[in-house]
């Protein structure tokens, strides 16, 4: 056992922390929020620079060959910077996908382009119907002179609006909610028959509905073989999932620092109200669950990538669900002890808490997590 | 003991609810039903048609034009109110600062500004939190400085709600800088058209604004705005904050809140079935409709009480002020949960009355979704505002337990 970051990952985590102190403050994040792309193009190419978004990605790919650890590493960053660029829709769920299960074509097309920061994918496999089912897809595929033609809706489609192209699940058979009969296909943003309709997000992102009317597509935008996507769309979930825990176990981090910094800055009664003891009893609860998170979170990612689907499956829904309610907790009483500064717009507390909100309902909430692993406690031969 | 409602009572609910389907306007009950943004135009309207009913005031006094409710018709009113979907009263005038003046004030000053609050003429709002003194609100240092006829009164106010609609603020001043602080603070009424004071907004978290800063440079006012004696005004503040707390329990709310979370539930499916049948989600609208259920009773326990022993309201009002603020919260979060990703959109402008979802979002994003995420984020504020919980669990340990 070893719990330590390697040179690499730690040099990352402070390549990244001075980039943030540096590039990309509060004050520069509420203005690239309300921007017309809503996060900053400059910063996407410096993640680019820095092998950031080719980090997953094998070397014969223009990739650094990365492992999960080293985007727990961005992720936990990505929270405590509020970045706001799609790392996670293009690098983490879309390219994780183009990694696992496209052809060689269209991995020696893609993957270059995505680490090279000329490509952005969003992923688009949720529909309202399915709430955070992922095999809940009524979006049809029909075979289509050699490709496929798809019709259907994808809904809240995380970083849509900027995206050149989209994973959408489409069915190719069966009913609505059956696990086979899935396809993943590459959409690209221009399509005939594609409309969108973005919206800004909770947390200051963006994402879209999509709706898909006669969209036809070549044979080769066709994503592993037909029908059987759902196991990698899950895959592709899972490890998203772990990246989302550290992203919320590195916004925790930062809240927790932030709100120490508070207690102990902010006079009340002529002291400092951190020497009030009630309040020094809930800073240690909100540290003590940012640890325990941290080390879900761990566990979570060391099993992202496991062969073992059942062990994966359990881990990750485990730490969702255990993270969303510590991320829940910490969160709320950040803005408690924050008094009336907690829920002003202009503090970047409000804004941790909103996210750790969204990522808590993003990719499955603690009660779909806590469910998937309690399907996991069944007794054997049942 | 009889918690059964007495046949005058169940008349006064049929009276309620005959009223309130009479005299609506419908546009104000869509508005709140849908929670989108209430202007000033649309309480000041309402509170000018219960006023012509003779309701503008259930539980003033009727020596002071109020309804002279007893305290379970105020509690039905509220109920009704709440569940039809008319806007609640501006409690600021109502009652925060009218309980003020009809104890403390001058005989003047009841004359002049009751009839004006009941009657929906003015809008008040509330001067007490500073920057540095919020919790500790005793430290308050905006001063005025006594002058001949007047009062000149410089400093800064924060956390202000409402300011930019309102006609009057109440503030703590100090008056005194000897001795302990709490002895120093008058109670003062304040033109907000006066010469000297700004208004500056706040942003709040969900993008709202509905609070301020307000700043008083060398405001004049006249002697006959300060309420009771110069240095008593903590002793006003304290009886102005136990009836600002009792009502923040906000039964009504609360049920309308619910009531809500329970259609949504029933709307949002999950694996094809009504979220509310999930064994999961409902067991968790069932825990927080039992803390409602116990929380109504304890009200009215209270109330009843003080109603019948003639006495104002103890230290108790900070048990409902903490469960009515919990409750509140409770049901926000429950809602939002249950739109799953329908929560995370964030449509600004979905929240004015006229607008419409264009047809690929109205496919799946339904009508009661637009505020429920800026709901659940915004009234993080009630376990803040009004003495935060901590504060009143401090005024429980020392008051009611003794410690
Ligand atoms: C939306 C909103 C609207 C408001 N509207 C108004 C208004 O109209 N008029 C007005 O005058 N004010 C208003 N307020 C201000 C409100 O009354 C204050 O926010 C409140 O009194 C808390 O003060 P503070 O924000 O300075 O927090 P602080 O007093 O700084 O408290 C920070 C944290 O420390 C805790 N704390 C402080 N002292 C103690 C202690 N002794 N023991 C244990 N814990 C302690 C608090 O509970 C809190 O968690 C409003 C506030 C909000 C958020």
């Amino acid at each position: 056992m070893d719990f330590r970051y390697t040179e690499e990952q730690l040099a990352l985590r402070e390549t990244l922390h001075r980039f943030i102190a540096r590039d990309y403050d509060f004050a520069r994040r509420r203005a690239l929020v309300s921007s017309p792309l809503g996060f900053s193009a400059e910063a996407w190419a410096q993640y680019a620079d820095l092998g950031v978004l080719a980090l997953p990605f094998p070397q014969e790919y223009g990739g650094l060959g990365g492992n999960p650890v080293d985007i727990m590493v961005v992720m936990e960053l990505v929270g405590q910077g509020l970045l706001l660029e799609p790392i996670l829709s293009t690098v983490v769920m879309c390219g994780g996908v183009i990694r696992d299960a496209a052809s060689e074509a269209m991995k020696r097309a893609l993957l270059p382009q995505i680490g090279a920061g000329s490509l952005q994918l969003a992923f688009a496999c949720y529909e309202a119907a399915g709430r955070y089912d992922l095999a809940s897809v009524a979006c049809r595929a029909r075979p289509s002179g050699d490709g496929w033609c798809l019709s259907g809706r994808k809904n809240v489609v995380l970083d849509a609006p900027s995206a050149d192209g989209f994973l959408v699940s489409a069915r190719v058979s069966g009913q609505v909610a059956d696990s086979e009969g899935i396809s993943l296909f590459l959409v690209k943003r221009d399509a005939p028959g594609l409309t969108l309709r973005w919206y800004p997000t909770q947390s200051g992102g963006r994402a879209a509905d999509l709706r898909l009317e006669d969209v036809v597509v070549e044979a080769d935008a066709h994503v592993g073989s037909p029908g059987q996507a759902l196991e990698i769309i899950e895959r592709a979930v899972d490890r998203s999932t772990a990246a989302l825990c550290a992203e919320a176990v590195g916004i925790m981090t930062a809240l927790n620092e932030a709100t120490l910094s508070y207690l102990k800055t902010r006079k009340q009664f002529g002291v400092p109200i951190g020497s009030f003891q009630v309040l020094q009893h809930r800073m240690a609860d909100m540290y003590i669950a940012a640890e325990q998170a941290r080390s879900m979170c761990i566990l979570a990612t060391v099993n992202a990538d496991s062969k073992d689907v059942a062990v994966r499956r359990r881990v990750v829904s485990g730490a969702k669900a255990h993270i969303g309610r510590a991320a829940r907790f910490v969160g709320q009483q950040a803005v408690q002890l924050h008094g009336a500064m907690g829920v002003v717009d202009e503090l970047i507390v409000s804004h941790y808490f909103k996210r750790l909100t969204v990522i808590d309902l993003t990719l499955g909430d603690s009660d779909f997590h806590l469910a998937r692993f309690g399907e996991s406690l069944r007794p054997a031969g049942q | 003991m009889d918690l059964t409602y007495s046949p005058e009572d169940d008349a006064f609910r049929a009276e309620v609810r005959a009223f309130l389907d009479a005299r609506l306007p419908e546009d104000v009950r869509a508005k709140v039903l849908l929670g989108k943004r209430l202007g000033k135009d649309d309480f000041m309207r309402w509170q000018k048609i219960l006023h012509a009913r003779g309701w503008g005031a259930g539980r003033w006094p009727q020596r002071f034009g109020g309804a002279g409710w007893t305290v379970v018709q105020d509690h039905i009113f509220e109920e009704e109110r709440a569940e039809a979907g008319a806007p609640p009263q501006i409690a600021f005038g109502l009652r925060m600062v009218a309980p003020v003046l009809m104890t403390f004030g001058s005989v003047r000053q009841q004359e002049y500004f009751l009839p004006k609050i009941i009657a929906g003429e003015h809008f008040w709002c509330q001067g007490f939190s500073e920057p540095g003194s919020g919790s500790d609100l005793a430290s308050l240092r905006t001063e005025a400085v006594s002058k001949a006829d007047h009062y000149v009164v410089s400093g800064q106010k924060t956390w202000n709600t409402a300011g930019q609609h309102a006609d009057w603020i109440f503030c703590l001043v100090r008056t005194r800088s000897e001795g302990r602080p709490q002895e120093g603070i008058s109670f003062l009424l304040i033109d907000m058209k006066t010469p000297g004071i700004e208004v500056r907004p706040i942003t709040l978290l969900d993008g709202e604004r509905e609070i301020n800063e307000v700043w008083f440079d060398e405001v004049q006012v006249p002697v006959e705005n300060l309420v009771g004696e110069e240095n008593k005004g903590w002793t006003y503040a304290k009886f102005l904050l136990t009836h600002e707390r009792t009502n923040n329990a906000g039964i009504g709310m609360c049920k309308r809140g619910l009531h809500t979370l329970k259609e949504i539930a029933t709307d949002q499916l999950v694996n094809g079935r009504p979220l509310i049948e999930d064994v999961r989600f409902r067991d968790r609208i069932a825990e927080v409709e039992l803390e409602l259920m116990a929380l109504e009773i304890n009200n009215l326990r209270v109330l009843s009480a003080a109603a019948i022993e003639e006495r104002p309201i103890g230290p108790e009002a900070s048990m409902l002020k903490i469960k009515g603020s919990q409750i509140i919260q409770q049901l926000a979060e429950l809602r939002m949960h249950a739109l799953g990703h329908d929560a995370l959109p964030y449509l600004y402008e979905a929240l004015e009355p006229d607008w419409v979802a264009d047809p690929l979002l109205a496919e799946h994003y339904p009508a009661y979704a637009p505020p429920v995420s800026g709901q659940y984020f915004n009234l993080r504020k009630t376990t803040i505002y009004a003495g935060s919980t901590e504060i009143q669990k401090n005024i429980i340990s020392k008051l009611v337990l003794g410690l």
